[in-house]
């Protein structure tokens, strides 16, 4: 299949437009989206390909963009809202929990909700308390709401367009630092299934579970083990829900060792999830304790030096995988 | 105020113009020193806005209180500010107001009764009832001027908020900085009200449209407000008209205007007419530039203070953590 190199925000804008070519339901609501581009300039350019009717800039109003995505996809259309920060999709999440998620069981399945919350997530750009939130785990916890969170530019795209043919609500995390990222994405139109993790790198020794930025991180970390012959393997579990038990158990199945990175706060956070589902279904095939690395327990400090070490970096991965392998 | 009965001596029109040209510099050097790499993130500019802050937080007592934005820095000086620790603040030092956790958009000067700046469009409006709640339970006379701009009129906690208020009948003063854009959305399509202080109405409570680029205009209807909401008669909607004259952020490339209109406003610079108004009352230039002189000297140790200060340790900052 021809490829070429893109970002992963053109990766994005590419699955919207595609889709919005090809179903005049799609469409796209959030703030500043239309002649800014996005905060991240994600949207950048469709706003004059497809007019202010499908790209539609909003007031400040989270409450009314996700409720308003909901009532739309009640309706039959696949609205894909953008909500600035994913620290502000607490302000519209009443309508993500208490509705989208809920409609369809609660109406006895006599309604559907297909539609796409994406949203910049992560720190490391300086952005402190308000601007640098992974909340993902939260949205892991509603039954009735599919999470993804893709690692490179091809899952980005692949994603995107599954998510946005999908029946029901589903949160697209997307890290602020994943953006300018470049890689390899086919000419042609592909898409990627929702709940299907990938193997990003095989390896005998060690499992090492997790997804958005950490796997860049974590594959930075793998060439360096490599080198002091620790051979990782990577797994990049894409979705959060519907969660990929198959592939992290074949896996453990094979190396016997587990560590899950991810950049919220360790405590309570998905990592959790993984690990006593490894322990409950998998405890015969460990030879060592299932490990979190997560961030710190601390609201994003300010401070750069402070922002880093709050997060899993190349460094912390490296480290913790040694003390598992001996 | 040096009058007691409120109105305003030539002293105080002076001290509105230094914290305004104070604001301005603190504003330009901190652009400055972002563009050097020694602020890193990003903030939010509060040039042109100048005479919002000053003009309100002049007709306010120095115990009552005021929440701020994410466009917060004027409204720090404003309220009396330490401008030593706001830049290092900027600088995420540990002796900036926040001790470098915060930075531009979380700084906060409990002392001085601001209670603080926020990332969050609309936060500081709920934020803003309740400490007049506050006020108003302990029966302190104090009051509670709550900034916020064009975008946070239109969030739910807006409406809730100044409902809340209007019918508990708060000591607080809704003070809407309308710089004409919501980051990138024009307050033409982002409200279908000429101005947004007819919203009032809805609420059962005063609301007023003034021209926010004058100190003296914003100072005198602020001061009606605060007056009405020390004598338990509930809260005033205040639209301020001003403009934003930088982006809205570090990253923004100003697509949604044109150069003219910048311009146009710039023409309205809120320091130059009070600097023309005080002319008019006979100030000399000489004193003026004084004024100016001393503000940039002050500005710059602001500067070395911060450029010298340490750094913060994550042990102090997980000493801030509870749980």
């Amino acid at each position: 299949m021809p490829s070429r190199e893109i970002t992963y925000a053109e990766a994005l804008r590419e699955a919207m437009r595609e889709e919005m070519k090809k179903d005049s339901q799609v469409f796209l609501l959030g703030e500043d989206i239309g002649v800014y581009g996005g905060a991240f300039g994600v949207t950048q350019g469709l706003i004059e390909e497809f007019g202010p009717e499908r790209v539609i800039d909003t007031p400040i109003s989270e409450i009314a963009i996700i409720g308003g995505a909901v009532g739309a996809a009640l309706v039959g259309m696949r609205p894909v809202a953008e909500i600035m920060f994913f620290d502000f999709m607490t302000i519209g999440s009443d309508q993500l929990v208490n509705q989208a998620a809920k409609i369809r069981f609660m109406f006895g399945g006599k309604a559907k909700v297909p539609m796409v919350v994406r949203s910049p997530a992560g720190s490391g750009t300086g952005a402190a308390g308000h601007h640098s939130g992974s909340l993902e785990s939260w949205f892991t916890h509603i039954p009735g709401l599919k999470v993804v969170a893709p690692s490179t530019p091809y899952d980005a795209k692949g994603l995107l367009k599954s998510a946005i043919r999908d029946d029901n609500p589903l949160v697209f995390v997307e890290h602020k630092l994943l953006y300018k990222t470049k890689g390899q994405v086919p000419e042609e139109e592909y898409y990627i299934p929702i709940g299907k993790a990938d193997v990003k790198k095989e390896g005998k020794d060690i499992t090492v579970i997790g997804y958005s930025i950490m796997i860049p991180r974590v594959l930075e970390a793998s060439q360096i083990l490599a080198g002091e012959g620790i051979d990782v393997e990577v797994i990049d579990i894409r979705s959060l829900r519907p969660l990929d038990t198959e592939t992290i158990a074949s896996s453990v199945k094979k190396t016997n060792r587990v560590i899950v990175v991810y950049e919220p706060p360790r405590f309570g956070g998905f990592g959790a999830e993984i690990s006593s589902w490894v322990g409950e279904e998998l405890f015969d095939y460990l030879d060592a304790p299932v490990v979190r690395l997560g961030g710190e327990e601390m609201p994003p400090p300010y401070n750069p030096n402070l922002e880093r070490k709050i997060v899993p970096q190349v460094e912390d991965i490296v480290r913790e995988i040694k003390k598992l392998v001996r | 105020m040096r009058g007691d009965d409120g109105v305003l001596a030539l002293e105080d029109k002076l001290e509105m113009y230094r914290k305004m040209y104070l604001i301005r510099v603190f504003e330009e050097r901190a652009e400055e020193l972002y563009m050097e790499g020694k602020i890193w993130g990003t903030f939010h500019l509060y040039v042109g806005e100048e005479a919002v802050a000053v003009g309100a937080c002049s007709a306010l007592r120095t115990d009552d209180y005021i929440t701020s934005t994410h466009r917060g820095h004027g409204h720090c000086i404003a309220k009396g500010a330490d401008i030593k620790r706001m830049m290092a603040e900027l600088l995420a030092k540990d002796t900036g107001y926040c001790r470098g956790l915060g930075g531009s958009m979380h700084i906060a000067d409990v002392e001085k009764g601001n209670l603080g700046a926020t990332g969050i469009v609309g936060s500081g409006i709920p934020i803003a009832t309740g400490a007049a709640l506050g006020c108003k339970l302990q029966k302190n006379d104090k009051v509670v001027l709550c900034f916020f701009g064009d975008g946070a009129a239109n969030t739910g906690a807006f409406h809730e908020s100044v409902n809340m208020a209007a019918i508990f009948r708060l000591p607080v003063v809704f003070v809407c900085e309308n710089n004409m854009y919501a980051m990138s959305f024009s307050v033409k399509k982002a409200f279908a009200l000429p101005d947004i202080a007819e919203r009032a109405k809805g609420y059962g409570i005063p609301g007023v449209s003034i021209d926010g680029n004058n100190v003296l205009e914003v100072y005198e209807t602020t001061k009606v407000a605060v007056e009405r909401a020390r004598q338990g008669e509930g809260p005033t909607f205040i639209e301020a008209r001003t403009y934003r004259w930088k982006g809205h952020s570090k990253s923004d490339r100003q697509a949604y205007r044109t150069k003219e209109e910048v311009r146009e406003w710039m023409n309205r610079d809120p320091i130059k007419f009070l600097e023309k108004y005080l002319r008019e009352e006979k100030v000399k230039d000489e004193e003026l530039e004084n004024i100016k002189k001393q503000v940039e000297r002050e500005i710059e140790e602001a500067i070395e203070f911060a450029l010298k200060s340490p750094e913060p340790t994550l042990e102090e900052a997980r000493r801030l953590v509870y749980a």
